[in-house]
């Protein structure tokens, strides 16, 4: 099995990261994915940077989420161009796009819209908060939705402010639920000639990410609390958390008090039952805490694989790498530049003027594809890789028979397979 | 309009939380889901994963909230008798999940290899901690371990925070998502070559493929580690204003914007010294204490009303007791009661919509053996199944 979406066409509508790291996954897993982008300036997640690293025109992080994909631009105002897309969209299997809602469907390209020119269409839309209600136009951000959702409540100690997690858990995750329902609509379409409709918010996506703790919450109305130190999950007992020892971190899991003791030799836990690993949660964990300090992290570990308990050191990415585990699992993959995209420029255009700045005209613009949002902060820097070089990033989580997905293609510049696509559908015309 | 996965039939072996999430999704896209469980203990996620709330003594409100729409089938995978029942099963299976560690199926004869050639055309899926490979592949894959080895607890929390750990369990709820999309490849591939697969995810590549674009960041930048802001952390790559603040009344949150634009909406003139961008992620501790300090004069609702009309990126910074008497939630209709055991359990729902629809089912959590019966009746399998005690 060396592409189980071999022959799948994805046409992504999609900016930034939610309906784009969809694409990235079913690219990996064998589809071609086309980008569906406004001329010249392409989708507005090219001008996104994080930590201010830019390969060519475009980020680094834009060159992150859209390997293995393909670029057709299109102006939707021009006929000759919305001819063309629309040809390309008869051929497509599967649409996604992640714009507020009704932006689709002003541009004419709404479900039912797109139904009449391919009624077997997979049609996907990602919105922040769903099409109706208070909250519809609010800016689909992944940190605004952790911070409705309640997400914030979860990480950190009881006596911290509400606290993110670090990473784009809602555009990501999103993203993620996205594939499997259009892998499931692919199968339905495949045995029925049935197309989908497919509808999905950041929201709703961490409510369900959420799950234990919604559940644990409809039952009495008591809202969870994270434990005042070395807070892990909230809905779980003592031990469970991070710890100091004398020269670094180790993690535990959950496990009878009576165990942990009995590895940990620490007298003052004789004090406690497994019933009070609940009730007296905060009070146990600051005697693991205090005990943890008196040996060195190898230590601890010693004594937890003698006794079998679930315990890892916290480690960072270096030293991570270090590990076999790490080098065996081909964890990595090399993008190759294209000679004619690296380096081609010394580096992004200045910024001072954010792309959210009405100047640069409004998210709905009758020319413009593009739900445009504030980009972070881009300056001069020179571009990371030389031309012709090679970006190193991740790859495909799946395995399938015991292979590894590789995509190794670079991200597409703007507009780049215009010609090829427009050529592919004039032959099969 | 038919459910997308209508007369898919999955037995999953699984336990705690990773493979039951990957099972849960695909019983709501419209599979058949049947657990299978040791006798007496069952599933561990009714005993050891566990929250200090019961559904009425019986299991924990975790239990229910993973394995709802789902069977329960008693069967001891070490006693023959019962192995060659549920190998008739796994005959009439689309697909088996388990999440044993290596070489625990193998022993029981119920590795890939044995059981491909009594179904070909299964999709075997299974999930671990770190692989097959190096020096951990023998240990548990757990989550917050799993959080601890990648190098996550770095990305949360103030730069003077320890290693602080996500506090939903991520990593198995991402290679439980991860699977189901190996396991849909899977099948979808199926239909047009007859042959099922082998589907593999560790937890630890799930949590690497979550952190693509900060590692792709670290493998370009010459290995920098990740530097937390100092105060009002909200991702340890973005410039300010990026976090969550204090207001007069709560917290408000910021995503990323202009400073001077925002400066400006705040009545704050200190923000017009960072008139560059550059300065944003440069100087950003500076900048947020201004920001901090300036939000402390009013309330959310007041910032809101101010930053809202000129489309700053901002919100309310909610907890349930908030969230689940607004309107925006209200209209999404999250919840859904399920009856397990005749009691009625209120939980959430499938976040997806198809076709229009919200797919809910009233299907609850089962009781440990609760379908044994009835399947081995269904499918015809060998009589004298072991009956768990308490089922008698």
């Amino acid at each position: 099995m060396h592409s189980p979406l071999k022959g799948i066409v994805v046409l992504e509508f999609s900016q930034y990261l939610s309906g784009p790291c969809a694409g990235l996954r079913l690219s990996d897993l064998g589809a071609r994915v086309i980008k569906i982008e406004r001329p010249k300036e392409g989708e507005a997640g090219r001008k996104l940077a994080i930590e201010d690293l830019w390969v060519d025109e475009d980020s680094l992080l834009f060159h992150t989420i859209n390997r293995g994909k393909e670029s057709f631009t299109a102006d939707l105002n021009n006929e000759e161009d919305r001819r063309w897309l629309e040809m390309l969209i008869k051929k497509a299997d599967v649409i996604t796009h992640n714009f507020r809602p009704g932006v689709m469907a002003r541009k004419g390209l709404d479900y039912e819209s797109v139904k009449k020119i391919n009624p077997g269409i997979i049609y996907t839309e990602i919105s922040g908060y769903g099409n109706e209600g208070p909250w519809r136009d609010k800016p689909g951000q992944d940190l605004l939705a952790q911070s409705v959702s309640g997400l914030a409540y979860t990480t950190g100690n009881y006596h911290d402010d509400p606290l993110p997690f670090g990473l784009a858990i809602a555009d990501y995750l999103c993203g993620n639920q996205a594939v499997q329902f259009i892998l499931a609509a692919l199968i339905r379409k495949r045995r029925t000639g049935q197309g989908a409709y497919l509808q999905l918010s950041l929201l709703e996506t961490l409510i369900d990410f959420q799950f234990e703790f919604f559940t644990t919450y409809f039952q009495n109305r008591k809202h969870h609390t994270r434990s005042e130190f070395n807070n892990g999950h909230s809905l779980l007992s003592a031990p469970y958390g991070i710890y100091k020892t004398s020269d670094g971190y180790i993690a535990i899991a959950m496990m009878p008090i009576a165990r942990l003791n009995e590895a940990l030799c620490c007298d003052e836990l004789n004090g406690y039952k497994e019933e009070d690993a609940f009730a007296r949660r905060d009070e146990i964990k600051s005697v693991i805490a205090r005990h943890l300090l008196g040996a060195t992290t190898q230590q601890w570990l010693e004594r937890a694989r003698t006794f079998d308990l679930w315990i890892m050191p916290v480690l960072n990415w270096n030293e991570l790498k270090k590990t076999e585990t790490y080098r065996l699992s081909q964890l990595t993959q090399p993008l190759g530049l294209r000679a004619s995209r690296a380096g081609t420029k010394t580096g992004p255009p200045p910024a001072e003027t954010p792309l959210g700045d009405a100047k640069t005209g409004p998210a709905d613009s009758e020319t413009s594809l593009a739900d445009v949002k504030p980009e972070l902060a881009g300056t001069n820097a020179p571009p990371l890789i030389a031309e012709g070089g090679t970006l190193l990033t991740t790859r495909c989580p799946v395995r399938i028979n015991g292979q590894v997905f590789f995509n190794s293609d670079p991200a597409p510049a703007v507009g780049e397979h215009v010609l090829k696509i427009r050529s592919e559908l004039s032959v099969k015309l | 309009m038919s459910k997308l996965l209508e007369d898919i039939l999955v037995l999953d072996l699984s336990q705690f939380l990773s493979g039951p999430y990957a099972s849960l999704r695909l019983s709501d896209m419209g599979a058949r889901v049947i657990k299978i469980e040791r006798p007496l203990t069952g599933d561990i996620c009714r005993s050891l994963y566990v929250s200090d709330v019961r559904v009425e003594g019986g299991e924990s409100t975790i239990f229910h909230a993973i394995n709802r729409n789902k069977e329960s089938f008693v069967a001891d995978i070490k006693d023959e008798a019962q192995r060659e029942q549920l190998k008739d099963l796994i005959r009439k299976a689309d697909v088996l999940i388990h999440n044993f560690r290596p070489g625990v199926m193998e022993r029981a004869g119920l590795g890939y290899e044995a059981v491909r050639e009594i179904n070909p055309q299964l999709v075997y899926a299974e999930i671990n901690g770190y692989g097959e490979a190096g020096e951990w592949k023998q240990l548990p894959g757990q989550d917050l371990l799993l959080q601890a080895v990648s190098g996550i607890a770095y990305l949360s929390g103030n730069c003077s925070d320890p290693p602080t750990p996500m506090g939903v369990a991520a990593g198995d709820i991402l290679a439980g998502t991860h699977l189901v999309q190996g396991i849909l490849s899977a099948l979808f591939a199926r239909m047009a070559s007859g042959e099922g697969a082998l589907v593999q995810v560790s937890m630890l590549e799930s949590l690497i493929d979550f952190q693509f674009e900060v590692l792709t960041c670290f493998f370009n930048d010459g290995n920098r580690l990740p530097q937390r802001s100092a105060v009002n952390s909200g991702h340890a790559y973005i410039a300010a204003p990026y976090g969550i603040y204090r207001t007069a009344d709560g917290h408000l949150a910021l995503a990323m914007g202009s400073v001077p634009v925002l400066g400006k909406l705040l009545g704050c003139d200190a923000l017009q010294a960072y008139a560059q961008s550059s300065d944003w992620f440069s100087k950003r501790d500076e900048i947020k204490r201004i920001i901090q300090q300036q939000l402390l004069g009013r309330s959310t609702g007041e910032w809101l009303k101010i930053l809202e009309p000129a489309d700053i990126w901002c919100a309310e910074v909610m907890d349930y007791d908030k969230l689940t008497v607004s309107e925006g939630y209200a209209v999404l209709d999250m919840e859904q009661s399920v009856v397990a055991d005749g009691k009625a359990v209120r939980t959430t729902r499938c976040p997806v919509r198809v076709d229009g629809e919200l797919l809910k089912s009233t299907k609850g959590a089962p009781q440990l053996g609760a379908h044994t019966e009835a399947i081995k009746k269904e499918f015809g399998l060998g009589k004298g199944v072991y009956m768990p005690e308490q089922l008698k």
